[in-house]
Protein backbone atom coordinates (compact mmCIF):
# COMPACT_ATOMS: atom_id res chain seq x y z
CA UNK A 1 0.00 0.00 0.00
CA UNK A 2 1.00 3.55 -0.77
CA UNK A 3 1.44 6.25 1.52
CA UNK A 4 -1.71 7.82 3.29
CA UNK A 5 -2.39 10.73 1.06
CA UNK A 6 -2.29 8.68 -1.80
CA UNK A 7 -4.80 6.43 -0.73
CA UNK A 8 -7.16 9.15 0.09
CA UNK A 9 -9.00 11.83 -2.23
CA UNK A 10 -10.82 13.85 -0.37
CA UNK A 11 -10.08 15.07 3.43
CA UNK A 12 -12.56 16.85 5.68
CA UNK A 13 -11.66 18.14 8.80
CA UNK A 14 -14.04 19.87 11.02
CA UNK A 15 -16.53 21.66 8.28
CA UNK A 16 -19.46 23.21 10.02
CA UNK A 17 -21.87 24.86 7.20
CA UNK A 18 -25.11 27.38 7.99
CA UNK A 19 -27.61 28.40 5.77
CA UNK A 20 -28.09 31.67 7.73
CA UNK A 21 -29.36 30.80 10.97
CA UNK A 22 -29.77 27.15 10.90
CA UNK A 23 -26.57 24.83 10.94
CA UNK A 24 -26.35 22.12 8.32
CA UNK A 25 -23.44 19.93 8.72
CA UNK A 26 -21.78 19.22 11.99
CA UNK A 27 -17.84 19.03 12.41
CA UNK A 28 -17.73 16.54 9.32
CA UNK A 29 -15.12 14.56 9.47
CA UNK A 30 -14.55 12.15 6.89
CA UNK A 31 -11.76 10.80 4.18
CA UNK A 32 -12.84 9.52 0.98
CA UNK A 33 -11.03 7.14 -1.09
CA UNK A 34 -9.24 7.65 -4.37
CA UNK A 35 -10.82 5.71 -7.19
CA UNK A 36 -13.87 4.04 -5.50
CA UNK A 37 -17.44 4.85 -5.30
CA UNK A 38 -18.56 6.33 -1.90
CA UNK A 39 -22.22 6.98 -1.23
CA UNK A 40 -23.81 9.52 0.79
CA UNK A 41 -26.96 7.95 2.95
CA UNK A 42 -29.24 9.17 5.44
CA UNK A 43 -32.88 10.64 5.50
CA UNK A 44 -33.93 13.89 3.98
CA UNK A 45 -32.59 16.91 5.29
CA UNK A 46 -29.70 15.12 7.01
CA UNK A 47 -27.16 17.44 4.88
CA UNK A 48 -26.08 14.67 2.29
CA UNK A 49 -26.56 17.29 -0.72
CA UNK A 50 -25.23 20.01 1.28
CA UNK A 51 -21.91 17.90 2.34
CA UNK A 52 -21.56 16.60 -1.79
CA UNK A 53 -22.26 21.01 -3.06
CA UNK A 54 -19.47 22.24 -0.63
CA UNK A 55 -16.95 19.73 -2.44
CA UNK A 56 -17.22 21.79 -5.46
CA UNK A 57 -18.36 25.05 -3.57
CA UNK A 58 -21.31 25.53 -5.61
CA UNK A 59 -23.19 26.06 -2.57
CA UNK A 60 -21.62 29.71 -2.44
CA UNK A 61 -23.91 30.80 -5.06
CA UNK A 62 -25.95 31.44 -2.12
CA UNK A 63 -24.48 34.17 0.19
CA UNK A 64 -26.57 33.08 3.18
CA UNK A 65 -24.64 29.85 3.06
CA UNK A 66 -21.43 30.28 5.48
CA UNK A 67 -18.56 27.33 6.26
CA UNK A 68 -16.36 26.98 8.23
CA UNK A 69 -13.41 24.09 8.76
CA UNK A 70 -11.32 22.39 5.81
CA UNK A 71 -11.59 20.35 2.91
CA UNK A 72 -8.83 19.29 1.33
CA UNK A 73 -9.34 17.49 -2.05
CA UNK A 74 -5.99 16.23 -4.18
CA UNK A 75 -3.54 17.12 -1.41
CA UNK A 76 -5.06 21.23 -1.12
CA UNK A 77 -7.25 22.79 1.46
CA UNK A 78 -10.02 23.98 -1.17
CA UNK A 79 -11.26 26.96 0.89
CA UNK A 80 -7.72 28.07 0.97
CA UNK A 81 -7.92 31.95 -0.44
CA UNK A 82 -5.23 31.25 -3.20
CA UNK A 83 -7.35 28.41 -4.52
CA UNK A 84 -8.93 29.36 -8.17
CA UNK A 85 -12.93 28.34 -8.28
CA UNK A 86 -12.29 27.40 -12.00
CA UNK A 87 -9.52 25.25 -11.52
CA UNK A 88 -11.47 23.31 -8.47
CA UNK A 89 -14.03 22.69 -10.47
CA UNK A 90 -12.75 21.40 -13.30
CA UNK A 91 -10.96 18.79 -11.43
CA UNK A 92 -14.01 18.08 -9.40
CA UNK A 93 -17.52 17.53 -11.83
CA UNK A 94 -20.81 17.38 -10.66
CA UNK A 95 -24.24 15.74 -12.13
CA UNK A 96 -27.49 17.31 -10.74
CA UNK A 97 -30.43 15.52 -9.52
CA UNK A 98 -32.52 16.21 -12.53
CA UNK A 99 -30.43 16.11 -16.11
CA UNK A 100 -30.05 19.47 -17.13
CA UNK A 101 -27.87 19.83 -20.34
CA UNK A 102 -28.01 23.40 -21.74
CA UNK A 103 -30.43 23.80 -24.35
CA UNK A 104 -27.54 23.51 -27.07
CA UNK A 105 -26.67 21.12 -29.56
CA UNK A 106 -25.24 17.66 -27.72
CA UNK A 107 -21.85 18.16 -29.67
CA UNK A 108 -21.54 21.58 -28.22
CA UNK A 109 -22.97 20.37 -24.83
CA UNK A 110 -20.04 18.13 -24.41
CA UNK A 111 -17.15 20.42 -25.82
CA UNK A 112 -18.81 23.33 -23.13
CA UNK A 113 -16.34 22.72 -20.67
CA UNK A 114 -13.05 23.15 -23.03
CA UNK A 115 -14.81 25.96 -24.51
CA UNK A 116 -14.93 28.22 -21.75
CA UNK A 117 -11.43 27.20 -20.21
CA UNK A 118 -9.44 27.93 -23.53
CA UNK A 119 -9.58 30.47 -25.90
CA UNK A 120 -11.03 30.49 -29.32
CA UNK A 121 -9.29 28.37 -31.42
CA UNK A 122 -7.24 26.47 -29.16
CA UNK A 123 -8.93 23.35 -30.71
CA UNK A 124 -9.14 22.01 -34.45
CA UNK A 125 -12.30 20.98 -36.01
CA UNK A 126 -11.11 17.23 -35.97
CA UNK A 127 -9.81 17.43 -32.07
CA UNK A 128 -13.17 18.86 -31.40
CA UNK A 129 -14.56 15.71 -33.24
CA UNK A 130 -12.64 13.42 -31.44
CA UNK A 131 -12.80 14.51 -28.25
CA UNK A 132 -16.61 14.05 -28.47
CA UNK A 133 -16.47 10.92 -29.81
CA UNK A 134 -14.31 9.54 -26.67
CA UNK A 135 -16.45 11.51 -24.33
CA UNK A 136 -19.54 9.85 -25.86
CA UNK A 137 -18.23 6.36 -26.61
CA UNK A 138 -17.02 6.49 -22.49
CA UNK A 139 -20.88 6.96 -21.62
CA UNK A 140 -22.30 4.62 -24.15
CA UNK A 141 -24.23 6.87 -25.76
CA UNK A 142 -22.38 7.22 -29.38
CA UNK A 143 -23.87 4.57 -31.28
CA UNK A 144 -26.96 6.54 -30.37
CA UNK A 145 -26.18 10.07 -30.86
CA UNK A 146 -23.57 9.78 -33.36
CA UNK A 147 -26.15 10.95 -36.14
CA UNK A 148 -27.85 13.26 -34.13
CA UNK A 149 -25.01 15.13 -32.50
CA UNK A 150 -26.41 18.45 -33.93
CA UNK A 151 -30.02 18.14 -32.12
CA UNK A 152 -30.80 20.07 -28.95
CA UNK A 153 -29.53 18.22 -25.77
CA UNK A 154 -32.82 18.88 -24.29
CA UNK A 155 -35.21 16.57 -26.72
CA UNK A 156 -33.47 13.83 -25.77
CA UNK A 157 -34.45 10.65 -23.38
CA UNK A 158 -34.01 11.69 -19.84
CA UNK A 159 -31.72 8.43 -19.52
CA UNK A 160 -29.48 10.19 -22.55
CA UNK A 161 -29.56 13.30 -20.80
CA UNK A 162 -28.17 12.38 -17.78
CA UNK A 163 -25.33 10.30 -19.55
CA UNK A 164 -24.72 13.56 -21.49
CA UNK A 165 -24.13 15.47 -18.22
CA UNK A 166 -21.71 13.10 -17.04
CA UNK A 167 -19.79 12.77 -20.74
CA UNK A 168 -19.71 16.72 -20.91
CA UNK A 169 -17.75 16.27 -17.38
CA UNK A 170 -14.94 14.26 -19.23
CA UNK A 171 -13.36 16.25 -21.70
CA UNK A 172 -12.00 18.32 -18.44
CA UNK A 173 -10.39 15.15 -16.91
CA UNK A 174 -11.64 15.78 -13.79
CA UNK A 175 -10.51 13.49 -10.96
CA UNK A 176 -13.64 13.60 -8.54
CA UNK A 177 -16.68 13.06 -10.15
CA UNK A 178 -20.54 14.26 -7.17
CA UNK A 179 -23.42 12.96 -8.08
CA UNK A 180 -26.59 14.20 -6.50
CA UNK A 181 -28.97 11.53 -6.57
CA UNK A 182 -28.63 11.21 -10.50
CA UNK A 183 -31.09 8.17 -11.14
CA UNK A 184 -34.22 10.06 -9.35
CA UNK A 185 -35.87 11.26 -12.41
CA UNK A 186 -35.49 8.11 -14.07
CA UNK A 187 -37.08 4.86 -14.85
CA UNK A 188 -35.82 1.05 -13.91
CA UNK A 189 -34.07 0.67 -16.97
CA UNK A 190 -32.12 4.56 -16.99
CA UNK A 191 -31.41 3.83 -13.33
CA UNK A 192 -29.53 0.56 -14.12
CA UNK A 193 -28.21 1.78 -17.43
CA UNK A 194 -26.55 4.75 -15.15
CA UNK A 195 -25.26 2.32 -12.34
CA UNK A 196 -23.14 0.54 -15.15
CA UNK A 197 -22.16 3.58 -16.61
CA UNK A 198 -20.46 4.48 -12.79
CA UNK A 199 -19.46 0.95 -12.61
CA UNK A 200 -17.13 1.50 -15.90
CA UNK A 201 -15.95 4.98 -14.16
CA UNK A 202 -14.90 3.46 -10.96
CA UNK A 203 -11.08 3.53 -10.60
CA UNK A 204 -10.47 6.07 -13.15
CA UNK A 205 -12.73 8.78 -11.19
CA UNK A 206 -13.44 9.12 -7.52
CA UNK A 207 -17.00 8.89 -7.52
CA UNK A 208 -19.09 10.48 -4.39
CA UNK A 209 -23.21 10.02 -4.98
CA UNK A 210 -25.89 11.26 -2.72
CA UNK A 211 -28.50 8.46 -2.56
CA UNK A 212 -31.67 7.93 -1.34
CA UNK A 213 -32.14 4.88 -2.34
CA UNK A 214 -30.34 2.37 0.27
CA UNK A 215 -30.27 -0.87 -1.90
CA UNK A 216 -28.98 1.65 -4.95
CA UNK A 217 -26.40 2.46 -2.06
CA UNK A 218 -25.66 -1.43 -1.37
CA UNK A 219 -25.26 -2.51 -5.40
CA UNK A 220 -23.09 0.33 -6.52
CA UNK A 221 -20.61 1.63 -3.90
CA UNK A 222 -17.54 0.72 -2.37
CA UNK A 223 -18.04 2.80 0.80
CA UNK A 224 -20.79 4.33 2.73
CA UNK A 225 -21.35 7.14 4.70
CA UNK A 226 -24.18 7.44 7.34
CA UNK A 227 -25.70 11.16 7.83
CA UNK A 228 -27.80 12.62 10.54
CA UNK A 229 -29.05 15.56 11.39
CA UNK A 230 -26.08 16.75 9.78
CA UNK A 231 -23.32 14.72 11.51
CA UNK A 232 -22.06 12.10 10.25
CA UNK A 233 -22.97 9.16 11.95
CA UNK A 234 -20.59 6.32 10.14
CA UNK A 235 -18.41 5.79 7.29
CA UNK A 236 -17.15 1.91 6.70
CA UNK A 237 -17.04 -0.21 3.75
CA UNK A 238 -20.60 -1.00 2.36
CA UNK A 239 -20.86 -4.39 3.18
CA UNK A 240 -19.67 -3.88 7.22
CA UNK A 241 -22.15 -0.97 7.01
CA UNK A 242 -25.18 -2.59 6.32
CA UNK A 243 -24.44 -5.86 7.95
CA UNK A 244 -22.41 -4.81 11.16
CA UNK A 245 -23.23 -1.34 11.41
CA UNK A 246 -21.40 -0.23 14.42
CA UNK A 247 -23.63 2.65 15.46
CA UNK A 248 -27.38 2.00 16.82
CA UNK A 249 -28.78 4.59 14.47
CA UNK A 250 -27.09 3.20 11.13
CA UNK A 251 -28.54 -0.05 12.02
CA UNK A 252 -32.05 1.57 12.86
CA UNK A 253 -31.73 3.73 9.83
CA UNK A 254 -30.95 0.43 7.40
CA UNK A 255 -33.54 -1.46 9.22
CA UNK A 256 -36.00 1.22 8.00
CA UNK A 257 -37.18 2.07 11.78
CA UNK A 258 -37.25 6.34 10.69
CA UNK A 259 -36.52 7.90 7.67
CA UNK B 1 -92.19 9.98 12.24
CA UNK B 2 -90.77 8.56 9.61
CA UNK B 3 -92.57 10.74 7.09
CA UNK B 4 -92.01 13.78 8.83
CA UNK B 5 -87.84 12.76 7.94
CA UNK B 6 -88.92 12.35 4.28
CA UNK B 7 -90.22 15.44 4.13
CA UNK B 8 -87.34 17.60 5.43
CA UNK B 9 -85.27 15.40 3.31
CA UNK B 10 -87.26 17.02 0.66
CA UNK B 11 -87.04 20.65 1.64
CA UNK B 12 -84.00 20.29 1.82
CA UNK B 13 -82.61 18.95 -1.69
CA UNK B 14 -81.26 22.09 -3.39
CA UNK B 15 -83.57 22.99 -6.09
CA UNK B 16 -81.95 25.57 -8.45
CA UNK B 17 -84.29 28.76 -8.78
CA UNK B 18 -84.88 29.85 -12.22
CA UNK B 19 -83.67 33.05 -11.62
CA UNK B 20 -79.80 31.60 -10.36
CA UNK B 21 -80.01 30.24 -13.61
CA UNK B 22 -81.08 32.74 -15.89
CA UNK B 23 -77.85 34.98 -13.86
CA UNK B 24 -75.15 32.31 -14.56
CA UNK B 25 -75.96 31.93 -18.50
CA UNK B 26 -76.32 35.75 -18.50
CA UNK B 27 -72.82 36.06 -16.53
CA UNK B 28 -71.47 33.43 -19.08
CA UNK B 29 -73.02 35.44 -22.16
CA UNK B 30 -71.55 38.70 -20.91
CA UNK B 31 -68.08 36.88 -20.80
CA UNK B 32 -68.37 35.12 -23.75
CA UNK B 33 -68.96 38.09 -25.36
CA UNK B 34 -66.23 39.78 -23.74
CA UNK B 35 -63.83 37.65 -25.18
CA UNK B 36 -64.82 37.81 -28.71
CA UNK B 37 -64.59 41.68 -28.09
CA UNK B 38 -61.33 42.31 -29.23
CA UNK B 39 -62.11 40.58 -32.47
CA UNK B 40 -65.54 42.99 -33.03
CA UNK B 41 -63.30 45.97 -32.09
CA UNK B 42 -60.57 45.29 -34.59
CA UNK B 43 -62.70 44.53 -37.33
CA UNK B 44 -64.80 47.96 -36.65
CA UNK B 45 -61.64 49.81 -36.35
CA UNK B 46 -60.22 48.20 -40.12
CA UNK B 47 -63.65 49.00 -41.60
CA UNK B 48 -63.79 52.20 -40.10
CA UNK B 49 -60.09 53.24 -41.49
CA UNK B 50 -60.84 51.53 -44.53
CA UNK B 51 -63.91 53.58 -45.67
CA UNK B 52 -62.46 56.75 -44.71
CA UNK B 53 -59.33 56.39 -46.99
CA UNK B 54 -61.29 54.46 -49.62
CA UNK B 55 -62.57 57.41 -51.43
CA UNK B 56 -58.53 58.76 -52.29
CA UNK B 57 -57.98 56.18 -54.89
CA UNK B 58 -60.88 57.76 -57.14
CA UNK B 59 -59.03 60.88 -56.78
CA UNK B 60 -56.94 62.78 -59.71
CA UNK B 61 -54.29 64.09 -57.39
CA UNK B 62 -53.57 60.27 -56.14
CA UNK B 63 -51.01 57.73 -57.31
CA UNK B 64 -50.14 55.13 -55.25
CA UNK B 65 -46.46 54.49 -56.17
CA UNK B 66 -46.32 57.79 -55.78
CA UNK B 67 -47.76 57.78 -52.47
CA UNK B 68 -45.37 55.28 -51.40
CA UNK B 69 -42.15 56.51 -52.96
CA UNK B 70 -42.40 60.60 -53.18
CA UNK B 71 -40.66 62.72 -50.90
CA UNK B 72 -42.88 65.58 -51.39
CA UNK B 73 -45.70 65.68 -49.01
CA UNK B 74 -47.99 69.10 -50.05
CA UNK B 75 -50.73 68.27 -49.41
CA UNK B 76 -51.92 71.38 -48.84
CA UNK B 77 -51.00 73.09 -52.12
CA UNK B 78 -53.12 75.31 -54.63
CA UNK B 79 -51.52 74.72 -57.26
CA UNK B 80 -49.79 70.96 -57.38
CA UNK B 81 -51.04 68.82 -55.00
CA UNK B 82 -48.63 66.03 -54.08
CA UNK B 83 -48.79 63.49 -51.51
CA UNK B 84 -45.35 61.88 -51.29
CA UNK B 85 -45.09 59.87 -47.65
CA UNK B 86 -41.55 58.32 -47.99
CA UNK B 87 -40.32 61.01 -46.38
CA UNK B 88 -42.34 60.44 -43.27
CA UNK B 89 -42.00 57.02 -43.68
CA UNK B 90 -38.38 56.84 -43.63
CA UNK B 91 -38.35 59.35 -40.88
CA UNK B 92 -40.51 56.69 -38.41
CA UNK B 93 -37.84 54.00 -39.10
CA UNK B 94 -35.12 56.13 -38.72
CA UNK B 95 -36.31 57.60 -35.60
CA UNK B 96 -37.17 54.17 -34.34
CA UNK B 97 -34.07 52.40 -35.74
CA UNK B 98 -31.88 55.42 -33.86
CA UNK B 99 -34.06 54.57 -30.68
CA UNK B 100 -33.00 50.76 -30.94
CA UNK B 101 -29.71 51.34 -31.09
CA UNK B 102 -29.71 53.03 -27.73
CA UNK B 103 -32.72 51.21 -26.22
CA UNK B 104 -31.86 47.74 -26.85
CA UNK B 105 -28.03 47.13 -25.32
CA UNK B 106 -29.37 49.53 -22.27
CA UNK B 107 -32.25 47.67 -21.97
CA UNK B 108 -30.97 43.95 -22.10
CA UNK B 109 -28.11 44.98 -20.16
CA UNK B 110 -30.73 46.45 -17.66
CA UNK B 111 -32.47 42.94 -17.60
CA UNK B 112 -29.13 40.93 -16.82
CA UNK B 113 -27.90 43.08 -14.26
CA UNK B 114 -31.51 42.78 -12.45
CA UNK B 115 -31.84 39.04 -13.21
CA UNK B 116 -28.27 38.12 -12.48
CA UNK B 117 -26.27 40.54 -10.47
CA UNK B 118 -28.36 42.58 -8.15
CA UNK B 119 -29.48 41.53 -4.54
CA UNK B 120 -33.06 41.55 -3.84
CA UNK B 121 -33.35 44.95 -2.53
CA UNK B 122 -32.20 46.24 -5.41
CA UNK B 123 -34.10 44.60 -7.29
CA UNK B 124 -37.26 45.38 -5.89
CA UNK B 125 -36.11 49.22 -6.04
CA UNK B 126 -35.24 48.77 -9.44
CA UNK B 127 -38.35 47.68 -10.74
CA UNK B 128 -40.24 50.17 -9.46
CA UNK B 129 -38.52 52.97 -10.36
CA UNK B 130 -38.25 51.23 -13.95
CA UNK B 131 -42.21 50.79 -14.18
CA UNK B 132 -42.41 54.62 -12.61
CA UNK B 133 -40.23 55.28 -16.31
CA UNK B 134 -43.16 53.55 -18.11
CA UNK B 135 -45.78 55.12 -16.42
CA UNK B 136 -44.17 59.08 -17.59
CA UNK B 137 -47.07 60.14 -19.82
CA UNK B 138 -45.79 60.50 -23.50
CA UNK B 139 -46.66 64.37 -23.82
CA UNK B 140 -43.99 64.82 -20.80
CA UNK B 141 -41.56 62.84 -22.90
CA UNK B 142 -42.28 65.17 -25.84
CA UNK B 143 -41.70 68.08 -23.15
CA UNK B 144 -38.65 67.21 -21.93
CA UNK B 145 -37.49 66.63 -25.07
CA UNK B 146 -38.61 69.68 -26.43
CA UNK B 147 -36.82 71.45 -24.15
CA UNK B 148 -33.97 69.70 -21.59
CA UNK B 149 -33.08 67.22 -24.65
CA UNK B 150 -33.20 69.94 -27.47
CA UNK B 151 -31.14 72.53 -25.34
CA UNK B 152 -28.20 69.47 -24.13
CA UNK B 153 -28.04 68.55 -28.01
CA UNK B 154 -27.39 72.69 -28.97
CA UNK B 155 -24.62 72.90 -26.94
CA UNK B 156 -23.24 69.88 -27.19
CA UNK B 157 -23.03 69.45 -31.05
CA UNK B 158 -23.38 72.91 -32.25
CA UNK B 159 -26.55 71.79 -34.51
CA UNK B 160 -28.70 74.46 -35.05
CA UNK B 161 -31.98 73.30 -33.89
CA UNK B 162 -32.59 70.79 -30.94
CA UNK B 163 -35.47 69.13 -32.28
CA UNK B 164 -34.20 66.40 -34.83
CA UNK B 165 -33.93 62.96 -35.43
CA UNK B 166 -31.15 62.08 -32.67
CA UNK B 167 -33.39 64.04 -29.70
CA UNK B 168 -36.66 62.13 -31.27
CA UNK B 169 -34.39 58.93 -31.16
CA UNK B 170 -32.84 59.39 -27.67
CA UNK B 171 -36.68 59.91 -26.30
CA UNK B 172 -38.41 57.30 -27.84
CA UNK B 173 -35.03 55.04 -26.46
CA UNK B 174 -35.81 56.22 -23.18
CA UNK B 175 -39.14 55.28 -23.14
CA UNK B 176 -38.86 51.63 -24.52
CA UNK B 177 -36.01 50.91 -22.36
CA UNK B 178 -38.86 50.02 -19.49
CA UNK B 179 -40.48 47.44 -21.91
CA UNK B 180 -37.61 45.75 -23.08
CA UNK B 181 -36.44 45.29 -19.25
CA UNK B 182 -39.39 44.00 -18.03
CA UNK B 183 -39.84 41.62 -20.97
CA UNK B 184 -36.18 40.51 -21.39
CA UNK B 185 -36.42 40.25 -17.29
CA UNK B 186 -38.95 37.63 -17.23
CA UNK B 187 -37.52 36.02 -20.11
CA UNK B 188 -34.30 35.66 -18.41
CA UNK B 189 -36.13 34.12 -14.81
CA UNK B 190 -37.78 31.73 -17.00
CA UNK B 191 -34.72 30.10 -17.57
CA UNK B 192 -34.38 27.29 -15.13
CA UNK B 193 -31.48 27.40 -12.47
CA UNK B 194 -30.41 24.46 -13.07
CA UNK B 195 -28.92 25.10 -16.45
CA UNK B 196 -26.98 28.26 -14.19
CA UNK B 197 -25.97 25.74 -11.56
CA UNK B 198 -24.88 22.97 -14.82
CA UNK B 199 -22.35 25.77 -16.12
CA UNK B 200 -21.07 26.96 -12.96
CA UNK B 201 -20.17 23.30 -11.24
CA UNK B 202 -18.17 22.97 -14.68
CA UNK B 203 -16.04 26.38 -14.02
CA UNK B 204 -18.11 29.36 -15.88
CA UNK B 205 -17.44 32.54 -14.89
CA UNK B 206 -20.48 34.95 -14.68
CA UNK B 207 -20.06 36.33 -18.20
CA UNK B 208 -19.50 33.10 -19.58
CA UNK B 209 -22.71 31.78 -17.81
CA UNK B 210 -24.48 34.80 -19.35
CA UNK B 211 -23.52 34.31 -22.82
CA UNK B 212 -23.17 30.80 -23.16
CA UNK B 213 -26.19 29.80 -21.82
CA UNK B 214 -28.57 32.22 -20.69
CA UNK B 215 -28.60 34.47 -23.72
CA UNK B 216 -28.98 31.39 -26.27
CA UNK B 217 -31.87 29.86 -23.73
CA UNK B 218 -34.10 33.18 -23.47
CA UNK B 219 -33.66 34.43 -27.10
CA UNK B 220 -37.34 33.65 -27.83
CA UNK B 221 -38.15 36.59 -24.55
CA UNK B 222 -35.38 38.83 -25.49
CA UNK B 223 -36.25 38.66 -29.29
CA UNK B 224 -39.83 39.45 -28.14
CA UNK B 225 -39.27 42.33 -26.19
CA UNK B 226 -36.66 43.87 -28.58
CA UNK B 227 -39.63 43.85 -30.84
CA UNK B 228 -42.15 44.81 -28.52
CA UNK B 229 -40.17 48.35 -27.80
CA UNK B 230 -39.88 48.72 -31.65
CA UNK B 231 -43.45 48.46 -31.86
CA UNK B 232 -44.00 50.91 -29.35
CA UNK B 233 -41.88 52.98 -30.71
CA UNK B 234 -43.00 52.92 -34.31
CA UNK B 235 -46.63 54.07 -32.87
CA UNK B 236 -45.52 56.45 -30.13
CA UNK B 237 -47.00 59.89 -32.03
CA UNK B 238 -46.84 62.92 -29.38
CA UNK B 239 -43.35 62.75 -28.05
CA UNK B 240 -41.67 62.17 -31.50
CA UNK B 241 -44.29 64.78 -32.86
CA UNK B 242 -42.88 67.52 -30.51
CA UNK B 243 -39.11 66.07 -30.42
CA UNK B 244 -38.38 65.63 -33.97
CA UNK B 245 -38.73 68.80 -35.13
CA UNK B 246 -41.49 68.00 -37.41
CA UNK B 247 -39.67 68.69 -40.79
CA UNK B 248 -40.78 66.53 -43.74
CA UNK B 249 -37.31 65.35 -45.55
CA UNK B 250 -34.95 62.57 -45.86
CA UNK B 251 -32.90 62.90 -42.93
CA UNK B 252 -29.00 63.36 -43.91
CA UNK B 253 -27.35 63.03 -40.28
CA UNK B 254 -28.69 62.56 -36.84
CA UNK B 255 -28.95 66.67 -36.35
CA UNK B 256 -31.79 67.07 -39.24
CA UNK B 257 -35.40 67.44 -38.60
CA UNK B 258 -37.38 64.70 -39.63
CA UNK B 259 -41.21 64.02 -39.46
CA UNK B 260 -42.59 60.38 -38.93
CA UNK B 261 -46.27 59.07 -40.28
CA UNK B 262 -47.61 59.41 -36.50
CA UNK B 263 -46.68 62.73 -35.90
CA UNK B 264 -48.14 63.85 -39.34
CA UNK B 265 -51.68 62.49 -38.65
CA UNK B 266 -51.54 63.66 -35.15
CA UNK B 267 -50.54 67.10 -36.51
CA UNK B 268 -52.52 67.33 -39.90
CA UNK B 269 -55.83 65.45 -39.24
CA UNK B 270 -57.59 67.90 -37.22
CA UNK B 271 -57.14 70.63 -39.95
CA UNK B 272 -58.31 68.61 -42.99
CA UNK B 273 -61.55 69.19 -43.78
CA UNK B 274 -63.63 65.94 -43.17
CA UNK B 275 -64.34 64.57 -46.70
CA UNK B 276 -61.70 65.97 -48.50
CA UNK B 277 -58.64 64.00 -50.72
CA UNK B 278 -56.18 66.16 -47.87
CA UNK B 279 -58.66 63.74 -44.98
CA UNK B 280 -58.85 60.53 -46.98
CA UNK B 281 -54.84 60.41 -47.33
CA UNK B 282 -54.23 60.77 -43.98
CA UNK B 283 -56.56 58.12 -43.19
CA UNK B 284 -54.42 56.03 -46.13
CA UNK B 285 -51.24 56.91 -44.23
CA UNK B 286 -52.94 55.65 -40.99
CA UNK B 287 -53.68 52.39 -43.07
CA UNK B 288 -49.66 52.22 -43.99
CA UNK B 289 -48.52 52.65 -40.69
CA UNK B 290 -50.26 49.58 -39.25
CA UNK B 291 -49.05 47.48 -42.48
CA UNK B 292 -45.93 48.35 -40.96
CA UNK B 293 -46.39 47.52 -37.22
CA UNK B 294 -48.17 44.41 -38.92
CA UNK B 295 -45.27 43.47 -40.18
CA UNK B 296 -43.05 43.73 -37.75
CA UNK B 297 -45.07 41.68 -35.45
CA UNK B 298 -45.18 38.76 -38.28
CA UNK B 299 -42.20 38.88 -38.89
CA UNK B 300 -41.35 38.41 -34.85
CA UNK B 301 -43.93 35.58 -34.62
CA UNK B 302 -42.26 33.34 -37.95
CA UNK B 303 -38.53 34.19 -36.55
CA UNK B 304 -39.67 32.59 -33.27
CA UNK B 305 -41.29 30.09 -34.45
CA UNK B 306 -38.41 29.38 -36.42
CA UNK B 307 -35.87 29.48 -33.55
CA UNK B 308 -38.12 26.83 -31.69
CA UNK B 309 -38.74 24.46 -34.50
CA UNK B 310 -34.83 23.98 -34.41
Amino acid sequence: MTTESMQYCIHTRNLNLWYGEFQALKNVNTDVKNGLITSLIGPSGCGKTTLLRCFNRINERFTYVRTEGKIVILGKNIYDPDVSLIELRKSVGMVFQRPNPVPISVYENILFGLRIHHPFGSFKKSELDDIVEKSLMEVGLWKDLKDRLKAKATSLQLEQQQKLCIARLLPLKPDVILMDEPCSALDIEGTRAIEELMYQLRGRYTIVIVTHNMAQARRISDECIFMLLGEMIEHARTEELFLNPRNPRTGEYIEGRYG
Amino acid sequence: MNDTADSTLKNTLPQRQFLSIAMENLLELIIRLSGISAIIFVLAIFFFVFREALPIFFSDHFDLAKFLFNTQWYPTSEVNVRYGTFALTFGSISVTFLAMIIAVPFGLGSAIFISEFCGPKMKESLKIIIELLAAIPSVVWGFIGLTVMSRIIVSLTGAPVGVNLLNGGLILALMSVPIIVSISEDALKAVPDSYREAALALGATKWQIIYRVLLPSAKNGLLAAVLLGIGRAVGETMAVLMATGHAVQIPHGPLDSVRTLTANIAAELGEASAGSDHYHVLFLTGILLFIITFAVNLTADLVIRGIRRK
